[in-house]
Protein backbone atom coordinates (compact mmCIF):
# COMPACT_ATOMS: atom_id res chain seq x y z
CA UNK A 1 0.00 0.00 0.00
CA UNK A 2 1.06 3.20 -0.76
CA UNK A 3 2.73 5.27 2.41
CA UNK A 4 0.71 8.38 1.82
CA UNK A 5 -2.93 6.24 1.51
CA UNK A 6 -3.76 7.26 5.46
CA UNK A 7 -2.91 11.20 5.22
CA UNK A 8 -4.37 11.39 1.59
CA UNK A 9 -7.90 9.92 1.93
CA UNK A 10 -7.86 11.93 5.36
CA UNK A 11 -7.49 15.20 3.42
CA UNK A 12 -10.14 14.01 0.68
CA UNK A 13 -12.59 13.03 3.05
CA UNK A 14 -12.07 16.23 5.00
CA UNK A 15 -13.24 18.33 1.30
CA UNK A 16 -15.75 15.85 1.27
CA UNK A 17 -17.30 16.45 4.57
CA UNK A 18 -17.09 20.14 4.04
CA UNK A 19 -19.26 19.64 1.20
CA UNK A 20 -21.58 18.44 3.67
CA UNK A 21 -21.41 20.91 5.94
CA UNK A 22 -21.65 23.45 3.39
CA UNK A 23 -25.52 21.80 2.20
CA UNK A 24 -26.79 20.16 4.65
CA UNK A 25 -29.89 20.18 2.60
CA UNK A 26 -27.76 16.41 1.38
CA UNK A 27 -28.80 15.24 5.24
CA UNK A 28 -32.52 16.61 5.25
CA UNK A 29 -33.68 15.25 1.82
CA UNK A 30 -32.03 12.02 2.93
CA UNK A 31 -34.37 11.72 6.40
CA UNK A 32 -37.36 13.65 5.15
CA UNK A 33 -38.87 10.35 3.50
CA UNK A 34 -38.19 7.96 6.15
CA UNK A 35 -39.34 10.58 8.78
CA UNK A 36 -42.67 11.28 6.46
CA UNK A 37 -43.11 7.47 6.23
CA UNK A 38 -42.88 6.66 10.13
CA UNK A 39 -45.39 9.62 10.71
CA UNK A 40 -47.86 8.03 7.37
CA UNK A 41 -47.63 4.75 8.70
CA UNK A 42 -47.31 5.44 12.59
CA UNK A 43 -50.67 8.00 12.73
CA UNK A 44 -52.28 7.21 9.41
CA UNK A 45 -51.87 3.97 8.97
CA UNK A 46 -50.43 1.70 11.49
CA UNK A 47 -53.92 1.68 13.44
CA UNK A 48 -55.34 -0.62 10.57
CA UNK A 49 -51.91 -2.61 10.47
CA UNK A 50 -51.59 -5.62 12.64
CA UNK A 51 -47.97 -6.15 13.76
CA UNK A 52 -47.83 -8.04 17.01
CA UNK A 53 -48.70 -6.66 20.38
CA UNK A 54 -46.34 -4.00 21.02
CA UNK A 55 -46.08 -0.44 19.74
CA UNK A 56 -46.04 0.18 15.65
CA UNK A 57 -43.43 2.63 15.57
CA UNK A 58 -41.33 0.23 17.37
CA UNK A 59 -41.54 -2.94 14.93
CA UNK A 60 -41.88 0.35 12.21
CA UNK A 61 -38.28 1.34 12.78
CA UNK A 62 -36.08 -0.79 11.20
CA UNK A 63 -37.37 -0.81 8.40
CA UNK A 64 -37.51 2.70 8.33
CA UNK A 65 -33.88 2.56 9.04
CA UNK A 66 -32.85 0.47 5.93
CA UNK A 67 -35.09 3.17 3.51
CA UNK A 68 -32.79 5.99 5.12
CA UNK A 69 -29.41 4.32 4.26
CA UNK A 70 -31.05 3.35 0.68
CA UNK A 71 -31.47 7.20 -0.25
CA UNK A 72 -28.48 8.23 1.74
CA UNK A 73 -26.08 6.29 -0.20
CA UNK A 74 -27.83 8.22 -3.74
CA UNK A 75 -25.44 11.20 -2.83
CA UNK A 76 -22.37 9.06 -2.87
CA UNK A 77 -22.57 8.36 -6.69
CA UNK A 78 -23.90 11.56 -7.49
CA UNK A 79 -20.63 13.00 -5.31
CA UNK A 80 -18.53 11.02 -7.32
CA UNK A 81 -20.12 11.59 -10.70
CA UNK A 82 -19.80 15.51 -10.02
CA UNK A 83 -16.20 14.74 -9.07
CA UNK A 84 -15.92 13.02 -12.29
CA UNK A 85 -17.58 15.37 -14.58
CA UNK A 86 -15.45 18.37 -13.20
CA UNK A 87 -12.34 17.04 -13.80
CA UNK A 88 -11.13 17.00 -10.49
CA UNK A 89 -10.94 13.46 -10.49
CA UNK A 90 -8.35 13.75 -13.12
CA UNK A 91 -6.42 15.96 -11.35
CA UNK A 92 -6.30 14.01 -8.11
CA UNK A 93 -5.22 11.10 -10.61
CA UNK A 94 -2.39 12.93 -11.90
CA UNK A 95 -1.12 14.42 -8.39
CA UNK A 96 1.42 12.34 -6.51
CA UNK A 97 -1.57 10.78 -4.38
CA UNK A 98 -2.24 7.47 -3.15
CA UNK A 99 -4.82 7.16 -5.88
CA UNK A 100 -7.22 4.51 -4.46
CA UNK A 101 -7.58 7.55 -1.94
CA UNK A 102 -10.09 9.63 -4.00
CA UNK A 103 -12.65 6.18 -3.97
CA UNK A 104 -11.87 5.66 -0.10
CA UNK A 105 -12.48 9.26 0.68
CA UNK A 106 -16.11 9.40 -1.02
CA UNK A 107 -16.73 6.06 0.95
CA UNK A 108 -16.16 7.11 4.45
CA UNK A 109 -17.71 10.40 3.62
CA UNK A 110 -20.74 7.89 2.76
CA UNK A 111 -20.30 6.50 6.41
CA UNK A 112 -20.41 9.51 7.76
CA UNK A 113 -23.51 11.56 6.04
CA UNK A 114 -25.38 8.12 6.70
CA UNK A 115 -24.64 7.60 10.51
CA UNK A 116 -25.50 11.30 10.79
CA UNK A 117 -28.89 10.63 9.16
CA UNK A 118 -29.84 7.41 10.96
CA UNK A 119 -29.38 9.52 14.08
CA UNK A 120 -31.46 12.22 13.22
CA UNK A 121 -34.55 9.21 12.34
CA UNK A 122 -33.79 7.59 15.75
CA UNK A 123 -34.22 10.79 17.44
CA UNK A 124 -37.78 11.50 15.87
CA UNK A 125 -38.76 8.07 16.24
CA UNK A 126 -37.77 8.12 19.95
CA UNK A 127 -40.06 11.43 20.00
CA UNK A 128 -42.54 9.46 18.51
CA UNK A 129 -42.75 6.55 21.11
CA UNK A 130 -39.81 4.63 20.24
CA UNK A 131 -38.39 3.12 23.08
CA UNK A 132 -35.92 0.20 23.17
CA UNK A 133 -35.01 -2.40 26.00
CA UNK A 134 -32.22 -3.08 24.58
CA UNK A 135 -28.72 -2.72 26.29
CA UNK A 136 -24.67 -0.99 25.37
CA UNK A 137 -24.62 -4.62 23.37
CA UNK A 138 -27.71 -4.87 21.75
CA UNK A 139 -27.28 -1.12 20.92
CA UNK A 140 -23.75 -1.80 19.40
CA UNK A 141 -24.82 -4.78 17.61
CA UNK A 142 -27.58 -2.70 15.87
CA UNK A 143 -24.81 0.02 15.07
CA UNK A 144 -22.54 -2.79 14.09
CA UNK A 145 -25.45 -4.16 11.59
CA UNK A 146 -25.87 -1.03 10.33
CA UNK A 147 -22.62 0.20 8.95
CA UNK A 148 -22.08 -3.08 7.35
CA UNK A 149 -25.07 -2.60 5.50
CA UNK A 150 -24.45 1.20 4.83
CA UNK A 151 -20.36 0.05 3.90
CA UNK A 152 -22.11 -2.43 1.20
CA UNK A 153 -24.73 0.01 -0.17
CA UNK A 154 -21.79 2.51 -0.68
CA UNK A 155 -19.66 0.11 -2.47
CA UNK A 156 -22.98 -0.60 -4.78
CA UNK A 157 -23.25 2.91 -4.34
CA UNK A 158 -19.34 3.46 -6.65
CA UNK A 159 -20.51 1.52 -9.58
CA UNK A 160 -23.22 4.07 -10.86
CA UNK A 161 -21.01 7.01 -9.28
CA UNK A 162 -18.21 5.46 -11.64
CA UNK A 163 -20.15 4.69 -15.07
CA UNK A 164 -22.80 6.70 -14.82
CA UNK A 165 -23.53 9.32 -17.92
CA UNK A 166 -25.51 11.82 -16.58
CA UNK A 167 -26.42 12.86 -13.02
CA UNK A 168 -30.12 11.33 -13.19
CA UNK A 169 -28.34 8.20 -13.95
CA UNK A 170 -26.56 8.55 -11.01
CA UNK A 171 -28.33 9.01 -8.48
CA UNK A 172 -31.65 6.71 -9.89
CA UNK A 173 -30.35 3.65 -9.26
CA UNK A 174 -31.52 4.18 -5.52
CA UNK A 175 -34.88 3.98 -6.25
CA UNK A 176 -35.18 0.29 -5.77
CA UNK A 177 -33.52 -0.40 -3.17
CA UNK A 178 -35.83 2.41 -1.41
CA UNK A 179 -38.75 0.15 -2.64
CA UNK A 180 -37.37 -3.21 -1.73
CA UNK A 181 -38.30 -3.06 2.14
CA UNK A 182 -41.78 -2.86 1.18
CA UNK A 183 -41.98 -6.32 -0.21
CA UNK A 184 -40.02 -7.04 3.36
CA UNK A 185 -41.26 -7.57 7.01
CA UNK A 186 -40.19 -4.21 7.67
CA UNK A 187 -44.06 -2.96 7.34
CA UNK A 188 -46.16 -5.70 7.67
CA UNK A 189 -45.12 -9.33 8.81
CA UNK A 190 -44.75 -11.31 5.61
CA UNK A 191 -47.18 -13.74 6.96
CA UNK A 192 -50.42 -11.71 5.62
CA UNK A 193 -48.86 -11.35 2.22
CA UNK A 194 -49.91 -13.87 -0.58
CA UNK A 195 -47.78 -17.42 -1.84
CA UNK A 196 -45.30 -15.78 -4.34
CA UNK A 197 -44.79 -12.28 -3.00
CA UNK A 198 -44.62 -13.84 0.47
CA UNK A 199 -41.75 -16.45 -0.82
CA UNK A 200 -40.10 -12.95 -2.59
CA UNK A 201 -40.31 -11.32 0.77
CA UNK A 202 -39.28 -13.97 2.95
CA UNK A 203 -35.97 -14.37 1.06
CA UNK A 204 -34.51 -10.69 0.10
CA UNK A 205 -31.92 -8.93 2.26
CA UNK A 206 -34.30 -6.63 4.18
CA UNK A 207 -36.46 -8.95 5.90
CA UNK A 208 -33.45 -10.86 7.80
CA UNK A 209 -31.83 -7.24 8.63
CA UNK A 210 -34.93 -5.90 9.71
CA UNK A 211 -35.89 -9.13 11.65
CA UNK A 212 -32.71 -9.45 13.49
CA UNK A 213 -32.30 -5.23 14.23
CA UNK A 214 -36.37 -5.51 15.24
CA UNK A 215 -35.12 -8.23 17.83
CA UNK A 216 -32.24 -6.53 18.99
CA UNK A 217 -33.87 -3.89 20.13
CA UNK A 218 -36.70 -5.88 21.69
CA UNK A 219 -33.86 -7.45 23.68
CA UNK A 220 -34.86 -10.88 22.20
CA UNK A 221 -32.98 -13.19 21.23
CA UNK A 222 -31.60 -13.32 17.32
CA UNK A 223 -31.53 -16.59 16.25
CA UNK A 224 -30.19 -18.11 13.18
CA UNK A 225 -31.96 -15.22 10.96
CA UNK A 226 -28.45 -12.86 12.09
CA UNK A 227 -26.72 -15.08 10.22
CA UNK A 228 -28.82 -14.97 7.44
CA UNK A 229 -28.42 -11.33 7.10
CA UNK A 230 -24.61 -10.75 7.68
CA UNK A 231 -24.22 -12.83 4.95
CA UNK A 232 -26.51 -11.08 2.65
CA UNK A 233 -24.30 -7.77 3.85
CA UNK A 234 -21.06 -9.45 3.11
CA UNK A 235 -22.08 -10.71 0.04
CA UNK A 236 -23.77 -7.44 -1.53
CA UNK A 237 -20.55 -5.67 -0.15
CA UNK A 238 -18.06 -8.76 -1.72
CA UNK A 239 -19.92 -8.43 -4.92
CA UNK A 240 -20.03 -4.52 -4.91
CA UNK A 241 -16.65 -4.16 -4.60
CA UNK A 242 -15.29 -6.80 -7.60
CA UNK A 243 -17.34 -4.35 -9.76
CA UNK A 244 -16.52 -1.60 -8.28
CA UNK A 245 -12.33 -2.40 -8.96
CA UNK A 246 -13.49 -3.06 -12.17
CA UNK A 247 -15.35 -0.01 -13.01
CA UNK A 248 -12.63 2.19 -11.42
CA UNK A 249 -9.79 0.29 -13.33
CA UNK A 250 -11.19 0.58 -16.63
CA UNK A 251 -12.18 4.99 -15.65
CA UNK A 252 -8.52 5.38 -14.53
CA UNK A 253 -6.61 3.64 -17.60
CA UNK B 1 8.45 11.06 -27.22
CA UNK B 2 8.74 8.56 -29.62
CA UNK B 3 5.98 6.84 -31.93
CA UNK B 4 3.35 7.31 -29.36
CA UNK B 5 0.31 5.47 -30.83
CA UNK B 6 -3.31 5.64 -29.40
CA UNK B 7 -6.78 4.33 -30.84
CA UNK B 8 -10.22 4.32 -29.20
CA UNK B 9 -11.98 1.19 -30.37
CA UNK B 10 -11.63 1.99 -34.80
CA UNK B 11 -10.64 5.75 -34.21
CA UNK B 12 -7.02 6.13 -34.44
CA UNK B 13 -6.45 9.26 -32.64
CA UNK B 14 -2.40 9.26 -32.32
CA UNK B 15 -0.26 7.56 -34.93
CA UNK B 16 3.11 7.90 -34.38
CA UNK B 17 3.96 11.30 -32.47
CA UNK B 18 7.45 11.87 -31.75
CA UNK B 19 8.96 15.45 -30.35
CA UNK B 20 10.98 16.59 -27.64
CA UNK B 21 10.81 19.76 -25.27
CA UNK B 22 13.87 21.53 -24.08
CA UNK B 23 13.94 21.63 -20.57
CA UNK B 24 12.53 25.55 -19.51
CA UNK B 25 11.17 25.61 -22.75
CA UNK B 26 7.25 26.82 -23.79
CA UNK B 27 6.18 24.05 -26.66
CA UNK B 28 3.15 24.95 -27.81
CA UNK B 29 1.37 22.10 -29.50
CA UNK B 30 -1.15 23.21 -32.22
CA UNK B 31 -4.18 21.95 -33.63
CA UNK B 32 -7.64 22.05 -34.51
CA UNK B 33 -10.61 20.30 -32.66
CA UNK B 34 -10.85 16.30 -31.98
CA UNK B 35 -6.70 16.56 -33.28
CA UNK B 36 -6.33 14.13 -30.44
CA UNK B 37 -3.84 16.91 -28.03
CA UNK B 38 -5.78 16.07 -24.98
CA UNK B 39 -5.37 12.54 -25.32
CA UNK B 40 -1.55 12.96 -25.75
CA UNK B 41 -1.66 15.01 -22.35
CA UNK B 42 -3.38 12.79 -20.99
CA UNK B 43 -0.82 9.88 -22.01
CA UNK B 44 1.90 12.15 -20.99
CA UNK B 45 0.16 12.89 -17.45
CA UNK B 46 -0.27 8.67 -16.53
CA UNK B 47 -4.22 9.32 -17.36
CA UNK B 48 -3.80 7.08 -20.15
CA UNK B 49 -1.85 4.41 -21.56
CA UNK B 50 -0.48 4.87 -24.96
CA UNK B 51 -1.07 1.57 -27.29
CA UNK B 52 2.53 1.46 -28.94
CA UNK B 53 5.22 4.44 -28.31
CA UNK B 54 7.12 5.20 -25.31
CA UNK B 55 7.35 9.10 -23.70
CA UNK B 56 9.58 10.31 -21.01
CA UNK B 57 8.58 13.11 -18.93
CA UNK B 58 11.65 14.90 -16.46
CA UNK B 59 13.63 11.66 -17.12
CA UNK B 60 10.73 8.93 -16.02
CA UNK B 61 9.07 6.87 -18.20
CA UNK B 62 5.22 7.27 -18.50
CA UNK B 63 4.34 4.34 -18.29
CA UNK B 64 7.17 2.21 -16.23
CA UNK B 65 7.53 5.08 -13.64
CA UNK B 66 4.03 6.80 -13.21
CA UNK B 67 4.78 7.51 -9.94
CA UNK B 68 7.93 9.39 -10.47
CA UNK B 69 6.12 11.35 -13.56
CA UNK B 70 3.28 12.35 -11.29
CA UNK B 71 5.46 14.02 -9.05
CA UNK B 72 7.15 16.13 -11.48
CA UNK B 73 4.42 17.01 -13.04
CA UNK B 74 1.23 19.45 -13.31
CA UNK B 75 -1.85 18.83 -15.30
CA UNK B 76 -4.25 21.94 -15.66
CA UNK B 77 -6.96 20.23 -17.82
CA UNK B 78 -8.94 21.41 -20.93
CA UNK B 79 -11.85 22.32 -18.21
CA UNK B 80 -10.99 24.35 -15.06
CA UNK B 81 -11.15 21.56 -12.54
CA UNK B 82 -11.63 23.12 -9.32
CA UNK B 83 -13.70 22.69 -6.46
CA UNK B 84 -16.88 24.44 -6.98
CA UNK B 85 -17.89 24.32 -3.22
CA UNK B 86 -14.73 25.03 -1.48
CA UNK B 87 -13.21 28.61 -1.48
CA UNK B 88 -10.26 29.61 -3.90
CA UNK B 89 -8.04 29.20 -0.66
CA UNK B 90 -9.52 26.04 0.31
CA UNK B 91 -8.53 24.77 -3.38
CA UNK B 92 -5.06 25.58 -3.03
CA UNK B 93 -4.21 24.07 0.59
CA UNK B 94 -6.09 21.02 -0.38
CA UNK B 95 -3.54 20.37 -3.58
CA UNK B 96 -0.96 21.54 -1.06
CA UNK B 97 -1.87 19.38 1.61
CA UNK B 98 -1.96 16.22 -1.40
CA UNK B 99 1.25 17.39 -2.49
CA UNK B 100 2.49 16.41 0.57
CA UNK B 101 3.51 20.36 1.65
CA UNK B 102 4.20 21.92 4.64
CA UNK B 103 2.55 25.44 5.47
CA UNK B 104 -0.15 24.42 2.85
CA UNK B 105 -1.69 27.79 4.18
CA UNK B 106 1.68 30.24 3.48
CA UNK B 107 1.80 28.67 0.01
CA UNK B 108 -2.09 29.39 -1.02
CA UNK B 109 -1.49 32.63 0.22
CA UNK B 110 0.99 33.11 -2.14
CA UNK B 111 -0.11 31.59 -4.94
CA UNK B 112 -3.50 33.66 -4.17
CA UNK B 113 -1.51 36.90 -4.28
CA UNK B 114 0.73 35.99 -7.66
CA UNK B 115 -2.93 35.30 -9.23
CA UNK B 116 -4.57 38.33 -7.86
CA UNK B 117 -6.94 36.25 -6.05
CA UNK B 118 -6.22 37.21 -2.67
CA UNK B 119 -9.50 39.34 -2.11
CA UNK B 120 -11.92 36.43 -3.60
CA UNK B 121 -9.72 33.74 -1.55
CA UNK B 122 -12.07 33.28 0.89
CA UNK B 123 -14.88 33.43 -1.42
CA UNK B 124 -16.98 29.85 -2.94
CA UNK B 125 -15.04 28.81 -6.46
CA UNK B 126 -19.00 29.39 -7.27
CA UNK B 127 -19.70 33.11 -7.44
CA UNK B 128 -15.83 33.01 -9.48
CA UNK B 129 -15.50 34.81 -13.00
CA UNK B 130 -14.20 32.16 -16.19
CA UNK B 131 -11.32 34.05 -16.38
CA UNK B 132 -10.44 33.42 -12.25
CA UNK B 133 -11.16 29.96 -12.21
CA UNK B 134 -8.85 29.49 -15.07
CA UNK B 135 -6.17 31.68 -12.88
CA UNK B 136 -7.10 30.00 -10.39
CA UNK B 137 -6.64 26.28 -11.83
CA UNK B 138 -3.20 27.12 -12.84
CA UNK B 139 -2.68 28.55 -9.45
CA UNK B 140 -3.35 24.85 -8.46
CA UNK B 141 -0.88 23.23 -10.72
CA UNK B 142 1.97 25.62 -9.74
CA UNK B 143 1.62 24.21 -5.69
CA UNK B 144 4.89 22.42 -5.05
CA UNK B 145 6.65 24.07 -8.13
CA UNK B 146 7.23 21.18 -10.17
CA UNK B 147 9.32 21.00 -12.81
CA UNK B 148 6.79 20.31 -15.92
CA UNK B 149 3.30 21.70 -16.61
CA UNK B 150 0.56 20.40 -19.03
CA UNK B 151 -1.74 23.17 -19.74
CA UNK B 152 -5.00 22.09 -22.02
CA UNK B 153 -5.93 24.71 -23.98
CA UNK B 154 -5.63 27.06 -20.93
CA UNK B 155 -7.51 30.41 -23.04
CA UNK B 156 -10.34 28.57 -24.75
CA UNK B 157 -13.42 30.13 -23.35
CA UNK B 158 -12.19 32.94 -21.71
CA UNK B 159 -12.59 36.70 -22.73
CA UNK B 160 -9.32 38.77 -24.03
CA UNK B 161 -8.84 39.95 -20.47
CA UNK B 162 -9.22 36.58 -19.41
CA UNK B 163 -6.72 35.26 -21.95
CA UNK B 164 -4.36 37.81 -21.68
CA UNK B 165 -4.10 37.48 -17.99
CA UNK B 166 -3.44 33.61 -18.42
CA UNK B 167 -0.82 34.48 -20.94
CA UNK B 168 0.78 36.67 -18.19
CA UNK B 169 0.91 33.59 -16.10
CA UNK B 170 2.02 31.23 -18.52
CA UNK B 171 5.06 33.84 -19.41
CA UNK B 172 6.25 33.83 -16.07
CA UNK B 173 5.94 30.34 -15.34
CA UNK B 174 8.86 30.10 -18.26
CA UNK B 175 10.76 32.14 -16.91
CA UNK B 176 10.68 30.43 -13.72
CA UNK B 177 12.65 27.81 -15.09
CA UNK B 178 9.47 25.87 -15.53
CA UNK B 179 8.51 23.52 -18.49
CA UNK B 180 5.89 24.13 -20.01
CA UNK B 181 3.84 21.99 -22.57
CA UNK B 182 0.68 23.57 -23.95
CA UNK B 183 -2.10 23.01 -26.47
CA UNK B 184 -4.04 25.26 -28.16
CA UNK B 185 -6.19 25.91 -30.87
CA UNK B 186 -5.25 29.30 -31.35
CA UNK B 187 -2.66 30.27 -33.59
CA UNK B 188 -1.81 33.81 -32.11
CA UNK B 189 -1.65 31.63 -28.64
CA UNK B 190 1.54 30.22 -29.67
CA UNK B 191 2.57 32.97 -31.63
CA UNK B 192 2.76 34.63 -28.62
CA UNK B 193 3.92 32.07 -26.15
CA UNK B 194 5.87 29.55 -27.59
CA UNK B 195 9.69 28.74 -27.84
CA UNK B 196 8.76 26.03 -29.98
CA UNK B 197 5.45 24.93 -31.71
CA UNK B 198 4.44 21.71 -33.26
CA UNK B 199 1.34 20.98 -35.69
CA UNK B 200 -0.62 17.75 -34.30
CA UNK B 201 -2.88 16.72 -38.05
CA UNK B 202 -4.39 13.25 -38.49
CA UNK B 203 -2.14 11.77 -35.59
CA UNK B 204 1.20 12.75 -36.75
CA UNK B 205 3.02 16.16 -36.35
CA UNK B 206 3.19 17.87 -39.78
CA UNK B 207 5.91 20.61 -38.52
CA UNK B 208 7.99 20.78 -35.53
CA UNK B 209 9.85 24.49 -35.33
CA UNK B 210 10.05 27.83 -33.95
CA UNK B 211 8.22 30.12 -35.33
CA UNK B 212 10.45 32.03 -37.91
CA UNK B 213 11.21 27.97 -38.71
CA UNK B 214 7.67 28.06 -39.17
CA UNK B 215 7.71 31.12 -41.06
CA UNK B 216 10.42 30.47 -43.20
CA UNK B 217 8.57 27.21 -44.63
CA UNK B 218 6.02 29.91 -46.66
CA UNK B 219 7.00 31.53 -49.38
CA UNK B 220 8.67 34.94 -48.80
CA UNK B 221 6.38 37.89 -47.26
CA UNK B 222 5.54 40.40 -50.16
CA UNK B 223 6.33 43.75 -48.55
CA UNK B 224 3.37 45.95 -48.72
CA UNK B 225 2.42 49.10 -46.95
CA UNK B 226 -0.77 49.24 -45.14
CA UNK B 227 -2.08 51.47 -42.85
CA UNK B 228 -2.35 49.98 -39.51
CA UNK B 229 -5.69 49.77 -38.37
CA UNK B 230 -6.84 49.33 -34.50
CA UNK B 231 -7.74 45.31 -34.21
CA UNK B 232 -10.84 45.05 -32.43
CA UNK B 233 -9.20 43.50 -29.98
CA UNK B 234 -7.31 46.53 -29.21
CA UNK B 235 -10.49 48.14 -29.25
CA UNK B 236 -12.37 46.08 -26.71
CA UNK B 237 -8.85 46.17 -24.73
CA UNK B 238 -8.72 49.58 -24.31
CA UNK B 239 -12.97 50.53 -24.10
CA UNK B 240 -13.20 47.86 -21.22
CA UNK B 241 -10.17 48.88 -19.71
CA UNK B 242 -7.76 45.74 -19.35
CA UNK B 243 -4.69 47.82 -18.12
CA UNK B 244 -1.48 45.95 -18.02
CA UNK B 245 -1.06 45.52 -14.59
CA UNK B 246 -3.20 42.27 -13.78
CA UNK B 247 -5.72 43.51 -11.78
CA UNK B 248 -9.24 43.15 -13.36
CA UNK B 249 -12.41 45.66 -12.49
N1 LIG C 1 -12.39 8.20 -24.17
C1 LIG C 1 -12.60 8.30 -25.49
N2 LIG C 1 -13.30 7.35 -26.13
C2 LIG C 1 -13.50 7.42 -27.47
N3 LIG C 1 -13.07 8.41 -28.24
C3 LIG C 1 -12.37 9.41 -27.67
C4 LIG C 1 -12.11 9.40 -26.26
N4 LIG C 1 -11.39 10.52 -25.97
C5 LIG C 1 -11.23 11.19 -27.13
N5 LIG C 1 -11.81 10.53 -28.16
C6 LIG C 1 -11.78 10.95 -29.56
O1 LIG C 1 -10.45 11.14 -29.93
C7 LIG C 1 -10.31 12.26 -30.78
C8 LIG C 1 -9.29 13.21 -30.21
O2 LIG C 1 -9.82 13.80 -29.03
P1 LIG C 1 -9.02 14.84 -28.16
O3 LIG C 1 -7.72 14.26 -27.77
O4 LIG C 1 -9.92 15.25 -27.06
O5 LIG C 1 -8.80 16.03 -29.18
P2 LIG C 1 -8.44 17.56 -28.91
O6 LIG C 1 -8.08 17.70 -27.47
O7 LIG C 1 -7.31 17.84 -29.82
O8 LIG C 1 -9.65 18.36 -29.27
C9 LIG C 1 -11.70 12.85 -30.93
O9 LIG C 1 -12.23 12.41 -32.16
C10 LIG C 1 -12.44 12.29 -29.77
O10 LIG C 1 -13.80 12.14 -30.11
MG1 LIG D 1 -8.87 18.77 -26.02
Amino acid sequence: MNRHFVGDTAVLLGRSLRHIARSPDTIITTVITPIAMLLLFVYVLGGAIQAGTGSYVNYLLPGILIITIASGISYTAYRLFLDLQGGIFERFQSMPIARSAVLWAHVLTSMVANLISLVVVVLVALAMGFRSGTGVLGWLAVLGILVLFTLALTWLAVIPGLTASSVDGASAFAYPLIFLPFVSSAFVPTASMPGPVRAFAENQPVTSIVNSLRALFAGQPVGSGIWTALAWCVGILVLAVVFAGAAYRRRVN
Amino acid sequence: MQGLEKSFKQLRVLRGVDFDVARGSIFALLGSNGAGKTTLVKILSTLLKADAGSAVVHGFDVAAQAADVRESISLTGQFAAVDEILSGRENLTLVARLRHLKDAGTIADDLLRRFSLTEAGGRRVATYSGGMRRRLDIAMSLVGNPPVIFLDEPTTGLDPEGRLEVWRAVKELASGGTTVLLTTQYLDEAEQLADRIAILHEGRILVNGTLDELRKLLPPAKVEYVEKQPTLEDVFLSLVGAAANGEPR
